[in-house]
């Protein structure tokens, strides 16, 4: 059986480079939480994992022959953030809502920390199965 | 690395709160400075938020990371207000002083508004410095 290092990892190297960016995304959401007009953005997690896996979205149709057409978004198109819909606009223009924001927040951490957890378990196992203890 | 963006987009939110603090004491400190004619008196401050795009990113990045900044302080054009004091040293001929627009429920309210923001971006700094930490461990225990 040949050894494969990247699908030994699994899908949480993936997982932790979106991950990482949602992070950003969410800070941003929080920095502007006071600025006019601030649309607060968010990405749709699982669409983007399965786009950075196998290069291109769940949803959009599969190419098959070189000679293709790809229909839909591709590329930096169908990596654009969404907008979140607001509970509560602001007068200003404003619709971040800081308790969703922080909700998110920690929420996305801790899967982050899970899949930092996941793969050092992984290492952990392939440690073991090199040393052979 | 996207981890490290949040250092400067919530840093950005810290400096840009940390002036609202700054223009909001300087608001209450000048609430009741008094002066003999309209143009001298202070008037009440805001800072006006707007979104710092980053230069050095695109496409999906570019979406992503956005700090904010302090546009400018724009100063309240809303009427002083004005109390007949002829005995005060700085009355007017007509016996009026005028004092500012600072309306001090408010400022202590924005004061509030911005201290908890700042303190959501300090948290969202930790969160991060805390999962950069992590990941630097992977694999050494």
């Amino acid at each position: 059986m040949r050894f494969d290092l990247d699908k030994a990892m699994g899908i949480h190297e993936q997982a932790m480079y979106v991950r990482a960016k949602r992070t950003s995304i969410l800070a941003s959401n929080i920095a502007n939480a006071d600025t006019p007009n601030y649309k607060a953005r968010d990405m749709d997690f699982k669409r983007i994992l399965q786009q950075n896996m196998h290069g291109q979205p769940a949803d959009s149709m599969r190419t098959t022959h070189a000679k293709h057409i790809q229909v839909g978004p591709t590329g930096e198109l169908a990596n654009e953030l969404l907008y979140r819909s607001p509970l509560q606009p602001s007068i200003d223009g404003n619709t971040v809502d800081s308790q969703i924001e922080k909700a998110e927040f920690s929420e996305n951490a801790i899967q982050y920390q899970a899949s930092v957890h996941f793969l050092g378990g992984k290492i952990k196992s392939l440690l073991a199965a090199i040393k052979g203890e | 690395m996207s981890l490290f963006d949040v250092f400067q987009i919530s840093g950005s939110g810290l400096s840009s709160q940390s002036v609202r603090l700054n223009v909001t004491a300087s608001n209450l400190a000048n609430a009741e400075t008094v002066s003999s004619s309209t143009e001298e008196t202070y008037r009440a401050r805001q800072p006006v938020f707007a979104t710092l795009l980053s230069e050095f990113s695109n496409g999906a990045e570019k979406q992503a990371g956005v700090g904010v900044q302090v546009m400018g302080i724009v100063e309240d054009q809303s009427e002083l207000r004005t109390r007949y004091e002829p005995e005060h040293p700085l009355a007017n001929e007509d016996g009026y002083i005028f004092l500012p627009n600072v309306n001090t429920v408010e400022e202590m309210a924005n004061l509030m508004s911005a201290s908890r923001s700042y303190q959501n971006n300090v948290e969202a700094i930790n969160t991060s410095k805390q999962l950069l930490m992590a990941t630097l461990r992977l694999g050494q225990q």
